[in-house]
C-alpha cells in the first residue's frame, strides 16, 4: 500500500502564546483565502455575473446622472464620485451572503469537519471574514477597469491602491461576519437569503454610495453616519479618487466594527453547528 | 488498577456521559472503552444517540467534565488537543465540490499544521492510499458517492490521526462503492494501527467489520462485546443462527426497523440531504 503519514504530529499546547496565537490566526487566513482563490480559479462565472450589476451602474446609472447634473458632487465628476460607492456595493454584495454560504457548509458536514479541526472559532470565523475579503478584492479589481474604461480619474499611486485593498478586505470581513451572525440567529437558508435582500438595498442607499451625505435628509444622515459602508466609501474616495475623506476615522471605525463583529460571529458559531 | 490504567490508555473513553437537548435526552449514562487498533461499531437506529456521542468526543458539542477522555486527555478540558488525535468524517459527503480532490486534502493538511515540506508527500500519500491518484487534480463535483467518501478519507488522515471517526462512512452508497470504503478503512488500520470508532445502523456491516459493537437504543447501551460473542450468546433463532439485529431486538423488543421508525425529524431531514447529495 501506498505511504501514509506514519504517526499524528506532536500535541500542541492547549494555549499558545500570544505570538502563537497570532501565527495560527495568520496561517488559518492563509488555508481559507487560498481555497477562495483555487475556487475562482475553477469556476469564473460568479466573477462574470457579479460584473453586470457595478458595469450597469456605472454605465448606465453613473453616465446618465453625470450628464443631468441632479447629484451636487462639487468639482468631483459625478462618476469619479460614484465608482468607489459601486466597488463598496459590489464588495457589500458578495460578503453579506457568506452566511448562506456558511449554513450550506453546516447542512453539508463541512462546518463539523472543520470545526473539528485544531482552529480556534475566532481564527475560522476571522479565515472566512478575510477569504470573504479576498474574492471581494477580485470583483473589486473588475470594477476598478471598468471605471478606467469610462474614464474615472482614479490615481496610480500604489500605496493608495494597496491601503484601498486594505479598506475593501476590512469592509467585506465585517458584512461578511454580519451575515454569519445572522446565521447564527435565524439558522436557515431561506430566511437569511430573504433579510440578506431586506438589508443590503437600505444599508447601499443609506449611504453616501450614491449621493453626498449633506443632500441627505437629517434622518437619513443619521444612519448614514453608524452605516459601516459609508466609511468604506469615504475611504475608497479619498484614496482613489482624492475627495477629501477622515481615513483615520474611517480605519477606526472599519477596524473596530470588524472586530467586534468577528467576536459575535465567533460566539453563534457553535449555535450554528448544532443547528 | 485496571481502570486508571485504561483511562490513561484507552483511544477513547466515555464514563457515565450524559447528554440532553432540553427535556429530551439523547444519550444516557454511556460508559465506553475502545482498545488501541480496534474498529469499534455504535449501533442503532436512528435516534439511539451514536452521532449524540460522536459529536459529544470530536468536541462538537460540550462535553461534561471527566466523563469523555480521547488518549487520556479530557475532552472537555483539552479541546484542542484532542482534535489534533482525531480525523473525522461526517454523515454527509463533505468534500468542497468546487474543489480539486488534491486541493480538499491540502486544506486539511494546513488546518492540522503540517510543515510545509512534508505536506505534498503527505497528501500524495494518502490519496494513493485511498486510489485517488488519477483523479486528484479533478474537482470533487465530477466524482461518485464512494470516491467522495474516499476523499473525505483521505482529509481525515492526512494528518495521521490516532483515532479515526466515521459517523455512518457507507450511507448511500451502493454495495460495490461500501466495500471500496470499508476495503481503505481495513488497509489503513492494519498499516497505522489507528483505532476506528464508527457508527452505523447497518447490522450486517457492523457484523462483518467491526471488532466489537455497542448497542445504542434511546440513548443507553443495551450490549456489548464481539459481534460473535453477542450472537453466539443468544444462539439460535426460528431455527438459524442468530444475527445482530437478532440480538437489538432481544435486547430492545424491538425490531432495528421499528426502531428506525422513531428517530427524529431531525435525522430523517440529515438522512434526505445525504440521499439528495449522493443523488
Amino acid at each position: 500500500m501506498s505511504v501514509l503519514p506514519a504517526a499524528p504530529p506532536a500535541a500542541s499546547a492547549e494555549r499558545l502564546s500570544p505570538v502563537g496565537e497570532v501565527a495560527l490566526l495568520v496561517r488559518r487566513m492563509g488555508a481559507m483565502c487560498l481555497v477562495e482563490l483555487q475556487k475562482l480559479r475553477h469556476d469564473r462565472t460568479e466573477l462574470v455575473t457579479r460584473t453586470i450589476q457595478p458595469a450597469l451602474w456605472l454605465i448606465v446609472f453613473g453616465t446618465t446622472f453625470s450628464r443631468i447634473h441632479a447629484i451636487p458632487t462639487g468639482s468631483t465628476p459625478y462618476l469619479d464620485f460614484l465608482a468607489p460607492g459601486i466597488l463598496a456595493q459590489s464588495a457589500l454584495f458578495i460578503a453579506i451572503f457568506y452566511g448562506i454560504q456558511v449554513i450550506w457548509e453546516r447542512d453539508a458536514g463541512v462546518l463539523a469537519k472543520l470545526l473539528v479541526t485544531p482552529t480556534p472559532r475566532t481564527a475560522l470565523v476571522t479565515s472566512k471574514a478575510f477569504a470573504a475579503g479576498i474574492r471581494a478584492l477580485v470583483q473589486a479589481l473588475v470594477v476598478v477597469v471598468i471605471a478606467l474604461l469610462l474614464g474615472v480619474g482614479i490615481t496610480l499611486n500604489p500605496a493608495k491602491w494597496v491601503a484601498a485593498a486594505a479598506v475593501v478586505v476590512l469592509g467585506s470581513a465585517f458584512f461578511c461576519c454580519l451575515s454569519i451572525t445572522l446565521a447564527g440567529v435565524v439558522l436557515s437558508r431561506d430566511r437569511l437569503m430573504g433579510i440578506g435582500q431586506a438589508i443590503t438595498m437600505p444599508l447601499f442607499f443609506a449611504s453616501n454610495a450614491l449621493y453626498p451625505v449633506e443632500v441627505m435628509p437629517t434622518w437619513l444622515q443619521w444612519i448614514n453616519h453608524v452605516n459601516p459602508l459609508s466609511y468604506e466609501v469615504d475611504a475608497l474616495r479619498g484614496l482613489l479618487v482624492g475627495t477629501p475623506a477622515r481615513l483615520g476615522l474611517d480605519a477606526v471605525v472599519l477596524v473596530v466594527a470588524a472586530v467586534v463583529m468577528i467576536s459575535v460571529a465567533s460566539a453563534l458559531l457553535p449555535r450554528l453547528a448544532r443547528g | 488498577m485496571t481502570d486508571t490504567v485504561h483511562a490513561v490508555t484507552d483511544p477513547v473513553r466515555t464514563r457515565g456521559l450524559r447528554y440532553a437537548f432540553g427535556d429530551h435526552v439523547a444519550v444516557d449514562g454511556l460508559d465506553l472503552a475502545l482498545h488501541p487498533g480496534e474498529v469499534f461499531g455504535l449501533l442503532g437506529p436512528n435516534g439511539a444517540g451514536k452521532t449524540t456521542t460522536i459529536r459529544v468526543i470530536t468536541t462538537l458539542l460540550p462535553a461534561p467534565p471527566g466523563t469523555v477522555t480521547v488518549a487520556g486527555l479530557d475532552v472537555a478540558r483539552h479541546r484542542r488537543q484532542v482534535r489534533r488525535l482525531l480525523g473525522y468524517v461526517p454523515q454527509q459527503l463533505s468534500a468542497d465540490g468546487s474543489l480539486t480532490g488534491r486541493e480538499n486534502v491540502a486544506l486539511f493538511a494546513r488546518l492540522f499544521d503540517l510543515p510545509r515540506r512534508d505536506r505534498a508527500g503527505a497528501v500524495d500519500g494518502v490519496l494513493d492510499a485511498m486510489g485517488l491518484t488519477e483523479a486528484a487534480d479533478r474537482t470533487a463535483s465530477t466524482y461518485s458517492g464512494g470516491m467522495v467518501r474516499r476523499l473525505e478519507l483521505a482529509q481525515a488522515l492526512v494528518s495521521a490521526p490516532q483515532v479515526l471517526v466515521l459517523d455512518e462512512p457507507t450511507v448511500g452508497l451502493d454495495p460495490v462503492a461500501r466495500s471500496g470504503v470499508w476495503d481503505r478503512i481495513h488497509e489503513v488500520r492494519r498499516e497505522t494501527g489507528m483505532t476506528v470508532l464508527v457508527t452505523t445502523h447497518a447490522m450486517e456491516e457492523a457484523e462483518l467489520h467491526c471488532d466489537r459493537v455497542a448497542l445504542l437504543h434511546r440513548g443507553t447501551k443495551r450490549a456489548e462485546g464481539t459481534p460473535a460473542e453477542l450472537t453466539a450468546a443468544l444462539g439460535r433463532v426460528g431455527g438459524v443462527p442468530a444475527t445482530l439485529d437478532d440480538v437489538f431486538r432481544h435486547h430492545t423488543g424491538d425490531t432495528l426497523a421499528q426502531a428506525a421508525g422513531e428517530g427524529s425529524m431531525r435525522d430523517v431531514r440529515t438522512a434526505r440531504r445525504t440521499a439528495r447529495r449522493v443523488g
